[in-house]
């Protein structure tokens, strides 16, 4: 014997979602370690820390997969379902691309010319930082719920939104300087090492980049 | 009438063994949301269902008893073979118990409501003859099967539309809810109280008169609210605990309203669905009482409801129990503010409906209710499949409840006749 009108609530996506969201944040964080580790180009401290990248992913990744199981066709939500499961794949980009970053670094054991080096670290915790702003955006989406999605917390998270577009708009201002040096100091270098050197400074722009559409997939979910 | 006293032996039988199963499996439906919530706990879910599902029976009962009673069956086309209308009566009350117990072993989401009206259709219509059953009257009920859980939803919606409006979307939440659940619980007593006065509760042995009424359903209101208050001022804001969940203290002044919703919300089943049960022993006795003549006037005697209320309550306490637990050992998302909103507007559809006699389905309007909430964008997730599942079910029951009860209605009358 079952309760039918207890059994028509599903589980809400919306909490596995901001967990989802929490574990990418956990694994674009290490890049920070990564880099610091990178520019004073401590072997041990980097694997180890491409290691944890590496191993938040695979967590977010089960997350995902879970999530994912637990949104079959046929569920009601107050989101459309199209756009939490878009959500979710750009969530876990951000993951994924942290995972290529830190992977493509050890691989080729690349090291940042000292010009750009502290630039760089402000530009990879730049990203980081829109990453950490859509997190916080997301984890309200338990209170919009709450709210019907309406009202003031639409504003708050309008807020949010809006202040994660400017921390993206950062970190192409911070793309910009370190390019200029690169172009300055590139004929210096090895030319493959110039070239990954630029390929990963197009990949830390990225993370920006998802992190600012996931703010935008949010709005519009808003909007609906 | 020969055998009069083993057809009224047999009524209460069969009806009380129908109102178990009400208790049994039908109070967890009612009781579904307020469990769920996490704002009442088990313990708390049957001892409220009890009082209140008692009490809905007996005071609020009567309308929708007399309805399934003599409100479906044209009496004048068998004046002459009274006998016919016991045996079908019987023949309804067992059908319908019996498809409550194949559905429930086999975890179908029937209605009780709907096997009872099906069963007495079926075998007037095929025991009697077509032009025995009432049509328009029973057009009406089935047409109230769809109007109750769309109200049930328009009604939720508004009531959620209002919390957001009223405590949600303020600058302080808290303050808010703490200033006007009171009023929400003024409204459930004062609907309430009103509903079931109206109908009057002259089978009680009180008559009063409109202002009255009214009168008594404000005092009720009032008093209900300011006793809440006192437990809503005990309340303390936690800050810590809006951590993770900005809303987290606000439900808390949520789970008070909760708990008086889910004993309306029980008042209510057992005003409507213990109908079900008693309306045939009614009709039995009835005739029986009379000496063999079916007489329209014959009042509807209160222990015939005490006997719905007492089987509904031993459901509950032998089985129902079990049903509940169920639902309190899951998590849900379903906060008290949505299960207040949806159990509140189910509540209030089905007690109207009670008192104007109209035997609709408590699951179907409290799961309109839900939808109601879902559709203003209130609820996580809700899982459509099994909406549909319980819609679908009534299609079933009907041909069901009447097939059984046509079979059982010509046992009966080739082993009495």
């Amino acid at each position: 014997m079952s309760n039918y009108v207890f059994r028509m609530f599903g589980g809400s996506p919306m909490q596995p979602l901001q967990d989802h969201m929490a574990q990418v944040h956990l694994c674009a964080s290490e890049l920070v370690t990564f880099f610091e580790a990178v520019i004073g180009q401590d072997t041990a401290r980097i694997q180890e820390a491409q290691a944890s990248v590496v191993k938040f992913e695979h967590e977010a990744d089960k997350l995902k997969k879970t999530l994912r199981l637990s949104l079959p066709k046929g569920m009601f939500l107050p989101v459309s379902r199209h756009d939490l499961l878009d959500m979710l794949t750009m969530q876990d980009n951000i993951a994924n691309k942290s995972k290529d970053i830190a992977g493509l670094m050890l691989g080729r054991k690349m090291v940042l010319p000292e010009s750009i080096a502290p630039l760089f670290l402000t530009y990879v915790k730049r990203s980081i930082d829109a990453v950490a702003q859509a997190d916080t955006a997301i984890n309200e989406l338990d209170e919009l719920v709450e709210t019907g999605f309406r009202g003031r917390e639409v504003k708050v998270v309008e807020k949010m939104i809006k202040t994660l577009n400017q921390i993206e708009s950062d970190t192409d201002e911070i793309q910009i300087q370190i390019r200029s040096v690169m172009f300055k100091i590139e004929t210096d270098l090895p030319p493959i090492d110039a070239m990954f050197i630029y390929r990963i400074i197009e990949w830390v722009g990225e993370l920006a980049d998802l992190a600012q559409r996931v703010g935008s997939r949010l709005q519009l979910m808003l909007a609906k | 009438m020969e055998y009069a006293y083993i057809f009224i032996i047999l009524a209460c039988i069969f009806g009380f063994f129908m109102a178990w199963g009400i208790g049994a499996n039908d109070v967890a439906n009612a009781m579904g949301t307020s469990v769920g919530s996490g704002a009442i706990t088990i313990k708390h879910a049957i001892i409220i269902a009890a009082i209140f599902e008692f009490s809905g029976a007996l005071l609020a009962g009567g309308e929708v008893t007399q309805t399934i009673r003599k409100g479906m069956i044209d009496t004048a086309s068998i004046a002459s073979t009274p006998e016919l209308l016991v045996y079908g009566m019987l023949a309804a009350l067992l059908a319908a118990a019996v498809w409550l117990l194949v559905a429930s072993y086999y975890g179908w989401p029937v209605s009780t409501t709907h096997s009872i009206v099906g069963a007495i259709v079926g075998f007037a219509a095929v025991g009697i003859g077509m032009e025995a059953v009432m049509w328009g009257k029973v057009g009406t009920i089935a047409m109230s099967w769809i109007i109750s859980p769309v109200t049930a939803g328009v009604i939720a919606y508004a009531l959620f539309m209002s919390v957001q409006k009223l405590i949600i979307d303020t600058p302080d939440p808290f303050a808010s809810a703490k200033r006007y659940v009171p009023l929400y619980i003024f409204l459930v007593g004062f609907i309430i109280s009103l509903v079931t006065m109206f109908k009057g509760l002259k089978h009680v042995g009180l008559d009063l008169t409109t202002f009255q009424a009214y009168l008594f359903s404000v005092l009720i209101g009032i008093g209900m609210a300011l006793i809440s208050k006192i437990f809503i001022n005990r309340i303390k804001h936690e800050p810590s605990e809006d951590k993770d969940f900005h809303y987290t203290n606000v439900e808390k002044v949520f789970a008070i309203l909760m708990i008086v919703t889910a004993c309306a919300m029980a008042f209510a089943h057992g005003s409507n669905d213990v109908a079900n049960a008693v309306g045939p022993i009614a009709a039995v006795i009835g005739i029986v009482e009379n000496g063999g003549e079916i007489t329209a006037q014959s009042a509807l005697p209160i222990w015939v409801l005490l006997l719905g209320g007492v089987g509904i309550v031993v459901g509950l306490v032998t089985y129902g129990h079990r049903v509940i637990a169920t639902i309190g050992s899951n998590i849900t998302e379903l906060t008290p503010s949505r299960g207040f909103a949806a159990t509140l507007a189910a509540a209030t559809t089905v007690v109207v409906a009670s008192g104007t006699g109209m035997p609709i389905s408590t699951t179907h309007t409290l799961v309109g209710g839900v939808l109601g909430v879902g559709l203003a964008r209130g609820i996580g997730a809700l899982n459509l499949r099994i909406i549909r599942t319980i819609f679908m079910s009534w299609v079933i029951t009907l041909p069901a409840g009447a097939g059984l009860a046509i079979l059982f209605f010509f046992i009966l009358k080739a082993i009495f006749g």
